[in-house]
C-alpha cells in the first residue's frame, strides 16, 4: 500500500481494488452492530488538517478514525491567522512535534497536501481530504464503492460526470480511479467549464447531456457554484440548468437500472432537481454512508501494523 | 593602480591575446605584450575574455525589501556572474518614481562600487496604472534613467501605454514591457495547459502575454517610439517580434536564462522554486526562444534575478512567491543552453549579454559606459570565464541574501573566473594573479 494518499492516480488497480475490498469489510463489521468500534487503531493519533471548511468531509474522517479507536485530533486553522501562507509548514512541524502518525489535510490551494507530504517538514502519512481544484481522492473512492455496490465490478461500465469539471477535485480524482477501474468515463460540460489539456485525460468528453445519457450505468452530477456565473462560464442559472442540469425528462433517457451521485451538497434546482435527487434511483445520502467504510480503510491500510516512519 | 597584464585570453572566443589595462582603461591589445615597469599578471590560457556583462533586468529589492537582496548584496552576485552594470527595476518600497528613489539606488550602488547600478524609473506613479511618473525628472536625475517599467505588473491600459511611448522619445527613453494582459491572468499559477489542467493550478495563457505584445509593437510603430519586450516566453510572442522587425518597427526584446532551460514538467513537483512570472512555458516555447536569440529576432538575455526570503518559497503553491534568482548562473545556463548547443558563438553571447543590452538601456555611452568592444582605448570592463570546468550549483554559497535559484542541485557548465570593472577585480576566484614585470 502506498505511503500517502495525495491523488487517485496514485492507486494501482490492487491498491484501488484494496481499499474497496476492504471497506466492504469494514461496512460488514459495522452495520447493523450496536459497538461500532474497531480496536485496529488503538494508540495511533490522526489529525484533520483543515484549512478549509468541511464539516461533511472532516466528520466522516473523524468517524472513520474514531471507529478505529484511533485518538482524533482536530485542527482547523481557517479563519485563524494560520490561513495564510507559512501556515501550512509551521503546523507541520507542530504535528510532527505532538507525534501525529497520520494527517488528513484538506486545504485550498492545489497541491498543498504534496508539499505537506515531500517537504520533510512531517513524518506521518499524509492522506489528501481535497486541495483546492486537483484532487479528492477519498471521494473518488467512495463514489467508486457506492456505485460497486450497486452495479458490481466497475470493469466496461459507463459513467457520466457532469457540470463544473474545470474547479472540480471530485472530477479529476474520478477519473483517475474509474479509469484504473476499468471504467468508461465521459465528462459533460460547457466549453467554458473543462479543463484545458482534458483531452489527454483517460476518458471522453462531450457538451451534450442528453446524447450522453444514453446507455449510461450511472451519472455523477456535480455542485454548480453560483459565482461561476458572474465570471462568465455561463451566462445563466436558468440556461445552465436547462442544458446541464438533471431532471425527470433526462433521467428517463437513462437506462432504468442507472444511478444518480452527487458529491453534495447539492444545489437543489440549479444542477439538479429535487425529484431526481429523491428518487429511487439516487444513491447520493449512500454515498456519505459509504464514505466512513472508505475512509476507514484507507486509515486501516496507511496506518494498521506499519511504523509510519519507515517507508512502506 | 598597478597596470594588469592579462595574458592569453581569447577575446571574445576568438585566438588567445594579452590585453594591458592601466587606470581602468584598456591601454594595449596584441599577442605578447610586454609592459615596461612595475604590473601585476593574470595568467589567461583557456579563458575567454568578455565585455563586462550588463543585465537590463535586475530585482536588487532595496529600498524596501533589504531582507531579500540589498544593493550591496545583488551587485556583489553580479559581479561573481560577470556583470560590471545592472538594471534595477522600479518595484521596490517605495516605488522607484521619483528623481529622489532613484538617484538614492543609484548612489548606493556607487557606494557599494561592485557593479554600475543604473536604476530603472516606474512609468506610472506606484505601478498603478493610472498616471505617468515623472519620467522627465528621472531622465535628468543623477542616476540618468533611460529605462522605463511597471515590471511586475503590465502597463495594460493602451492610452497610458502610448503616452508612455511617446513621452521618452524627449530624452531618449524606452518602455520596458512586463507583457500580462491582467484580466486573462487572474489568480494565474503556472503555465497553461495540459498540466495546469491537471494539477487544478490556474493557467496563465500564452496569448495573455501574445496580446500585449503585438499591441505594443503596434502603438510603438504608430507613435515612432522604441518598445521593449521583457522576458519572453512564447512562441507566439517570438513569432510576433520576428514579424515586426521584418517590417522595422522599433521593437527590442529579452529572453531570461531560465526560460531557455526550463520548462512547465518541473511544476508538476509543486515546488516554488520553479514559480515565475511568466511562467515555465513547454519544450517547445524553449526551442523557439533558443531560435530567436540566435538568429537575433530576441535581442538580449536578461536574468530577471527576483530575490525572495525562505518563507516566501518555503510553503504551498499558491502562498509562494514568483521569481528566481539569476544573476550568479546566467552566463553558464546560457553557455549550456546556447554555447555549447551550437547555437551561438562567444562573440554571440558578447552581443546578447553586454553590447546589446547596454545599447538599449543607452549606457554604452556617458561618463560610464559599458557594453563597449574589447579595444585599445576602451573601457577596463572584462570578464573572464573558463568554460571547461563544471559546477554543480550550490545556493548556499550565493552572494545573494536569498537562496530562491531552480538550478539547485544542477551541473552547469562554465565559470566566472574574474570580473573586472574599470580595471578594479569586483570578483575574482584565480590565485593566478602574480606581481611581476617583464
Ligand atoms: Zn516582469
Amino acid at each position: 500500500m502506498i505511503r500517502h494518499l495525495l491523488s487517485a492516480g496514485d492507486l494501482s488497480l490492487e491498491d484501488a481494488t484494496l481499499v474497496l475490498d476492504t471497506a466492504d469489510e469494514m461496512a460488514r463489521l459495522t452495520e447493523g452492530r450496536a459497538v461500532k468500534k474497531l480496536p485496529t487503531l488503538r494508540g495511533r493519533t490522526v489529525v484533520n488538517l483543515f484549512f478549509e471548511d468541511s464539516t461533511r468531509t472532516r466528520t466522516s474522517f473523524e468517524l472513520a478514525a474514531k471507529r478505529l479507536s484511533a485518538d482524533v485530533v482536530n485542527f482547523s486553522a481557517k479563519g485563524s491567522s494560520l490561513s495564510k501562507g507559512e501556515s501550512l509548514k509551521d503546523t507541520a512541524l507542530t504535528l510532527e512535534a505532538m507525534g501525529a502518525d497520520g494527517v488528513v489535510v484538506r486545504h485550498s490551494s492545489s497541491g498543498a497536501p504534496y508539499r505537506l507530504a515531500t517537504s520533510g517538514w512531517i513524518n506521518a502519512c499524509v492522506v489528501n481530504a481535497g486541495d483546492g481544484t486537483h484532487e479528492h481522492p477519498t471521494q473518488a473512492l467512495l463514489d467508486a464503492f457506492t456505485m460497486r455496490r450497486h452495479l458490481g465490478e466497475l470493469a466496461g461500465k459507463k459513467i457520466v460526470i457532469v457540470g463544473d469539471v474545470l474547479h472540480s477535485r471530485v472530477a479529476r480524482s474520478n477519473v483517475l480511479l474509474l479509469a484504473t477501474l476499468g471504467a468508461k468515463v465521459t465528462l459533460v460540460a460547457p466549453p467554458t467549464l473543462l479543463p484545458n489539456g482534458v483531452d489527454a485525460w483517460p476518458c471522453a468528453t462531450s457538451y451534450d447531456l442528453d446524447d450522453a445519457l444514453a446507455g449510461a450505468d450511472a451519472v455523477m452530477m456535480l455542485r454548480v457554484q453560483n459565482e461561476r456565473m458572474n465570471a462568465a462560464f455561463f451566462p445563466s442559472a436558468r440556461e445552465y440548468s436547462r442544458r446541464y442540469g438533471l431532471d425527470s425528462r433526462r433521467q428517463a433517457l437513462m437506462p432504468p437500472e442507472a444511478l444518480v451521485l452527487h458529491p453534495g451538497p447539492m444545489n437543489r434546482g440549479m444542477e439538479i432537481t429535487a425529484e431526481v435527487a429523491d428518487s429511487a434511483r439516487s444513491v447520493i445520502v449512500e454515498q456519505v454512508t459509504n464514505g466512513v467504510y472508505v475512509r476507514m480503510a484507507v486509515l486501516y491500510l496507511m496506518l494498521a501494523g506499519t511504523n509510519t516512519t519507515e517507508e512502506a | 593602480m598597478t597596470p594588469i597584464l592579462i595574458q592569453n585570453a581569447r577575446v571574445l572566443g576568438g585566438d588567445p591575446q594579452d590585453i594591458l589595462i592601466d587606470d581602468g582603461v584598456i591601454v594595449a591589445l596584441g599577442a605578447g605584450l610586454r609592459p615596461e615597469g612595475e604590473h601585476s599578471s593574470v595568467d589567461a590560457t583557456g579563458l575567454i575574455a568578455l565585455p563586462g556583462l550588463v543585465d537590463l533586468h535586475t530585482h536588487l529589492r532595496e529600498p524596501g525589501r533589504e531582507d531579500a537582496e540589498t544593493v550591496e548584496t545583488g551587485t556583489k552576485a553580479a559581479a561573481r556572474g560577470g556583470f560590471t552594470a545592472v538594471h534595477a527595476m522600479a518595484n521596490t518600497d517605495p516605488v522607484a518614481d521619483t528623481a529622489g528613489v532613484v538617484e538614492q539606488v543609484w548612489r548606493l550602488g556607487r557606494e557599494a562600487g561592485h557593479a554600475d547600478v543604473r536604476p530603472v524609473g516606474a512609468v506610472t506613479i506606484g505601478l498603478k496604472g493610472e498616471r505617468l511618473a515623472e519620467l522627465g525628472a528621472m531622465a535628468e536625475s543623477a542616476a540618468g534613467v533611460r529605462v522605463f517599467s511597471d515590471d511586475g505588473l503590465c502597463v495594460h491600459d493602451a492610452q497610458l501605454m502610448r503616452r508612455a511611448l511617446e513621452y521618452v522619445k524627449a530624452f531618449d527613453g524606452v518602455i520596458a514591457q512586463h507583457a500580462q494582459e491582467p484580466r486573462l491572468t487572474e489568480g494565474a499559477q503556472m503555465n497553461e495547459g495540459e498540466l495546469s489542467g491537471r494539477l487544478g493550478l490556474r493557467g496563465w495563457p500564452c496569448v495573455a502575454e501574445e496580446a500585449i505584445v503585438a499591441r505594443d509593437v503596434l502603438l510603438a510603430a504608430h507613435v515612432g517610439s522604441r518598445v521593449h519586450i521583457c522576458h519572453l516566453s512564447t512562441k507566439g510572442s517570438v513569432e510576433i517580434v520576428r514579424l515586426a522587425k521584418e517590417r522595422g518597427l522599433p521593437v527590442t526584446a529579452e529572453v531570461t536564462p531560465h526560460h531557455l532551460l526550463l520548462t512547465d514538467e518541473l511544476v508538476a513537483g509543486y515546488d516554488p522554486r520553479y514559480k515565475v512570472n511568466p511562467p515555465l512555458r513547454t519544450a517547445e516555447d524553449v526551442a523557439a526562444l533558443r531560435e530567436a536569440l540566435a538568429d537575433g529576432t530576441i535581442d538580449i538575455v536578461a536574468t530577471d534575478h527576483a530575490p525572495h526570503p525562505v518563507e516566501a518559497k518555503d510553503c504551498e503553491w499558491d502562498a509562494a512567491a514568483f521569481g528566481m534568482l539569476g544573476l550568479e548562473t546566467a552566463l553558464s545556463v546560457v553557455q549550456h543552453t546556447m554555447v555549447d548547443t551550437g547555437l551561438l558563438d562567444w562573440a554571440g553571447v558578447a552581443d546578447r549579454l553586454s553590447f546589446a543590452p547596454a545599447r538599449i538601456g543607452r549606457c554604452d555611452t556617458g561618463d560610464v559606459p559599458h557594453g563597449r568592444p574589447v579595444a585599445a582605448g576602451e573601457p577596463a570592463n572584462l570578464t573572464l570565464v573558463d568554460p571547461s570546468t563544471t559546477t554543480t550549483i550550490d545556493p548556499s554559497t550565493s552572494a545573494s541574501l536569498s537562496r530562491n535559484t531552480p538550478y539547485e542541485g544542477m551541473k552547469l557548465p562554465g565559470t566566472v573566473v574574474a570580473t573586472f570593472l574599470r580595471g578594479r577585480p569586483t570578483h575574482s576566484i584565480t590565485a593566478g594573479t602574480t606581481g611581476g614585470h617583464a
